[in-house]
């Protein structure tokens, strides 16, 4: 039961990484930009929202704030896909990572700026409530951390390989020139996967808020979801929703089974030993170069 | 034995066969060609000499050398240079500097000499830079010596990576569609050039080309594949007549 | 206008194109020789810390801006070059041994990183050596005996040539160690930047394919681009611990992979003078915000409290505008205005211009 416990809180933790990789992922999928701001784009979701419906701030009706911090971080994705990375166009992906780590700099320190420090929980109506089966006790908040996430990856995976739209981003990205010959709008579909992005980064971001607290430096947890979505083989949604799972669940168990310091330890040592035994991934999507 | 020898070559993607028990030989001296349709594996061929592929089958043979026992870098060590179908050059380096990576082979110094750059690293130095410079006055890239590759045009670049080749002083030279891409006069030079490789520096050269006129005019002996085999061997006027090769390019002719 | 003429390739070969150039970089080894006469010992150590930082600049250079390579993992070898010094000085190895033996051994952890290394590629190998970096941390405390864990170290002064050197007590002569270490570093750098080492090295960048049939061995030179990287890093993380005089397993973090990676991006990738002019904007940055900050409550009455993160969010903005408006950095922006100057007024705008290129994938390999 202990385990069982264990392996639901660990779940719920590792969906909210699933959630973030699958914001790397999806970008990349796209338009094979590695946004390394996504971290912090998930803080800065937590941090409308927050703002929006906290007591202490606005005291909007949460459901009504939901919808519109979810449109605020789209609209965020947009306007930095609008006037920031279209000036990359074809620069190297090293060039975008370095951008968008810098950003994440700026959007920490901006967040810091206005919501201070401290760390705040998101007030929501999920919060204390308990779901009893059996002798298991679960939090109705890591409950609705599962079932979001699990829905939303496979609304997601069914659009990219089942609408025109999603197999017009798939093409756009592998081969941007023969995309834009073929009718694809390329920049608009980048716009619009950015904007896509950005609001899978707010639901992630409630998501933490609600089950624990967050702060400006909860931006840097972006580094351990990245680190997930490689585990999962960086280009594939359900692969990064698995390694978000890995991470999750490997991280109470290392401190639990090991030591307690090696909840840090595991999840990179994992990553590591996954890129020198399988340089892209579990599942992996790269071709060597035809010449 | 031949200069070059490739028997009984046979490499698969997956389920596709793009090399199919492919026999051929050169011989030292000559200007050998290459050709056939779209995805008849004439590059394949060329990535299965540089070493960049393995082949499930057959052996290359190359002055003595067991290439598949080598690695690729050390294929360029035994005297074979390539040039690239869609221009592989070193973009942020300056056409000089590309020419001077060519000379990586000659290397005679090591990591420490370097660091303190003695007498005989710059001794070196100055033997690469009289060799590139004579590789430069061949080609008339004189103009073109500190620009960045870059911001040059492509038939410019072309003639680079037939530049960089020959900066390895090699014996044999693998040329990857020299003039596609080229306009008439390009290409007329082209075929001079490929002319004097042979004739004055002694090199002898392998080519992959869809231009007929070129591969007429400079070739020796021409090799027509198709589907990864073998269609027919010869001087170019008999493989041009061959009626194999004629189905090949043009269909049936009921 | 000037123009160098050539007529020896000699001029391509040495250094500096011509006598106007060597005397440039004359005149600017005299002022850092004579720095230590002309500013106070506070503005010495902020210029201490920028070689410092630039020797690590270089240190990184190698690998990224020469290799392409892109490393987010760089303070892991920083931290392994000043525990491997000071480790050593403790069991009583003397600095002049200790120090460079410590650069030698951060150097062979380099190679041996490099073989799983090598099998990685852009984004993946960033990744790796940023989690390499994280478990650095972790590491240091795990191996509590020998490095002092959570409650660090102290470094003790240093003896160099029977002079006893320390930090705080005689920051002249620790400039000048700093200095010598940096000009000697430079010096190699520059010399295999223009022998085959180097050029192979912006092949592999460049082409790996071309590399590979120009009979460049791509896994040595992987490995010995790291091996060299991580050598500098750790001769500067040496110092650098010297400098702080006391490091635990916080002191070299990830913010300072980071930090070191976006240094040389602004101060310009694949060339000596971007690791320098970047280690002057991080290392004067604080001090440049800490007095605008100062003129700005002066002028608006307003409090000079701290604001936290104000210098990585300046950082992170300059960072920006640099990528977006300058991807050469400062050094490439200086060959422009030099350029400009050089031709006056004959210089054309799109001199300079980048090709735009539409996006090819880095899937394929």
């Amino acid at each position: 039961m202990d385990i069982l416990q264990l392996l639901i809180s660990g779940l719920a933790n590792g969906c909210v990484y699933g959630l973030i990789a699958l914001g790397f992922v999806l970008i990349y999928k796209a338009t094979e930009a590695v946004n390394f701001a996504q971290g912090d784009f998930m803080m800065l979701g937590a941090f409308v929202t927050i703002g929006l419906t906290n007591a202490g701030y606005m005291g909007i009706p949460f459901w009504l704030a939901v919808p519109i911090s979810i449109s605020i971080m789209a609209l965020m994705g947009y306007l930095l896909d609008r006037f920031v990375i279209r000036l990359m166009f074809g620069q190297s992906q090293t060039a975008v990572v370095i951008l968008t780590i810098a950003l994440g700099f700026v959007i920490r320190f901006v967040a810091g700026m206005i919501w201070g420090h401290e760390p705040q929980s998101l007030e929501n109506p999920l919060a204390g409530k308990e779901l009893r089966l059996g002798e298991l006790v679960l939090g109705m908040e890591d409950v609705a951390v599962i079932v979001v996430t699990i829905l939303l990856t496979w609304g997601l995976y069914e659009f990219f390989n089942r609408t025109k739209m999603g197999l017009a981003m798939q093409g756009a990205s592998q081969n941007q020139l023969a995309a834009y010959y073929m009718g694809v709008p390329v920049k608009r579909v980048q716009g619009f996967i950015w904007a896509l992005a950005g609001a899978v980064a707010c639901i992630a971001g409630i998501l933490f808020a609600a089950k624990g607290a967050v702060d400006p430096s909860t931006g840097l947890m972006g580094i351990k979801a990245f680190a997930a979505a490689v585990i999962g083989g960086f280009g594939s949604l359900p692969g990064a929703l698995a390694g978000g799972l890995i991470v999750g669940v490997i991280e109470p168990f290392a401190s639990r089974y090991i030591a307690a310091g090696y909840s840090q330890v595991a999840p990179y040592a994992l990553l590591l030993a996954v890129l020198i035994f399988r340089p892209h991934g579990l599942f992996s999507q790269v071709r060597v170069k035809k010449v | 034995m031949s200069f070059l020898e490739v028997k009984d070559t046979t490499l698969k993607f997956g389920g596709v066969t793009a090399v199919d028990n492919l026999s051929f030989s050169v011989e030292e001296g000559e200007v050998f060609a290459i050709v056939g349709p779209n995805g008849a594996g004439k590059s394949t061929v060329f990535n299965l000499i540089s070493r960049f592929y393995d082949p499930i089958a057959g052996s290359i043979v190359f002055d003595g050398h067991d290439l598949l026992k080598s690695k690729a870098s050390e294929v360029a060590t035994f005297g074979v240079a390539r040039t690239f179908q869609n221009i592989e050059l070193f973009d942020q380096a300056t056409v000089l500097e590309n020419l001077l990576v060519g000379r990586h082979r000659h290397r005679g110094t090591n990591f420490v000499s370097e660091l303190f750059f003695t007498p005989s690293v710059k001794k070196q130095e100055l033997q690469s830079r009289h060799f590139v410079e004579e590789i430069i006055d061949f080609l008339d890239l004189q103009a073109y010596r500190e620009k960045r590759i870059a911001g040059l045009p492509y038939g410019v670049r072309k003639v680079v990576e037939v530049a960089r080749a020959l900066a390895t002083d090699p014996k044999l030279l693998l040329l990857d569609e020299p003039a596609s891409g080229l306009s008439v006069e390009e290409t007329t030079d082209m075929r001079w050039w490929i002319d004097d490789i042979r004739r004055q520096m002694g090199i002898t050269v392998l080519m992959v080309e869809h231009d007929m006129g070129l591969v007429s005019g400079v070739s020796d002996r021409v090799l027509a594949m198709a589907d990864g085999a073998k269609l027919a061997l010869g001087t170019p006027q008999e493989v041009q007549s061959d009626p194999a090769v004629i189905e090949a390019y043009l269909g049936h002719v009921a | 206008m000037r123009i160098v003429f050539k007529t020896d390739y000699m001029q391509d070969i040495r250094p500096w194109k011509d006598t106007y150039q060597l005397m440039l970089y004359m005149i600017l080894l005299a002022v850092v020789i004579a720095a230590p006469m002309l500013i106070d010992d506070f503005y010495l150590g902020e210029l201490t810390n920028v070689l410092i930082w630039a020797l690590a600049g270089m240190g990184l250079m190698v690998l990224t801006g020469h290799t392409g390579q892109a490393s987010l993992g760089h303070a892991a070898f920083l931290a392994f070059g000043c525990y491997a010094n000071i480790i050593m000085m403790e069991q009583g190895v003397p600095f002049m041994v200790a120090f460079p033996l410590a650069g030698l051994l951060t150097g062979l952890v380099g190679v041996i990183i490099a073989i799983p290394a090598l099998r990685l590629h852009g984004i993946y190998l960033a990744i790796a050596t940023l989690a390499m970096s994280i478990l650095t941390d972790d590491i240091i405390v795990l191996t509590e005996t020998w490095t002092g864990g959570v409650s660090g170290k102290y470094a003790p002064p240093v003896n160099v040539f029977g002079f006893d050197i320390d930090r705080w007590g005689t920051p002249k002569e620790f400039y000048y160690l700093v200095l010598g270490v940096v000009v000697i570093v430079t010096l190699g750098y520059i010399n295999l930047m223009r022998a085959p080492l180097g050029r192979s090295f912006i092949a592999v960048r460049d082409s790996e394919v071309s590399a590979q049939a120009m009979g460049v061995d791509i896994a040595r030179t992987k490995a010995m681009s790291f091996g060299l990287s991580c050598a500098v890093t750790g001769l500067a993380g040496a110092l650098m611990g010297l400098f702080a005089g006391a490091f635990n397993n916080e002191t070299f973090s990830v913010i300072i992979s980071i930090e070191l990676l976006m240094m040389i991006v602004i101060g310009g990738l694949g060339s000596i003078h971007g690791a320098f002019l970047g280690a002057i904007v991080i290392g004067f940055l604080p001090q440049f915000l800490s007095i605008s900050k100062e003129w700005v409550g002066a002028l608006f009455g307003g409090s000079s409290v701290a604001i936290p993160g104000l210098e990585f969010g300046v950082f992170g903005f300059i960072l920006i505008l640099f990528i977006l408006f300058e991807p050469m950095g400062i050094y490439g922006r200086w060959l422009k205005i030099r350029t400009f100057i050089e031709l006056f007024p004959f210089y054309r705008k799109d001199m300079f211009k980048r090709q735009k290129s539409y996006l090819k994938t880095e899937r394929l390999r």
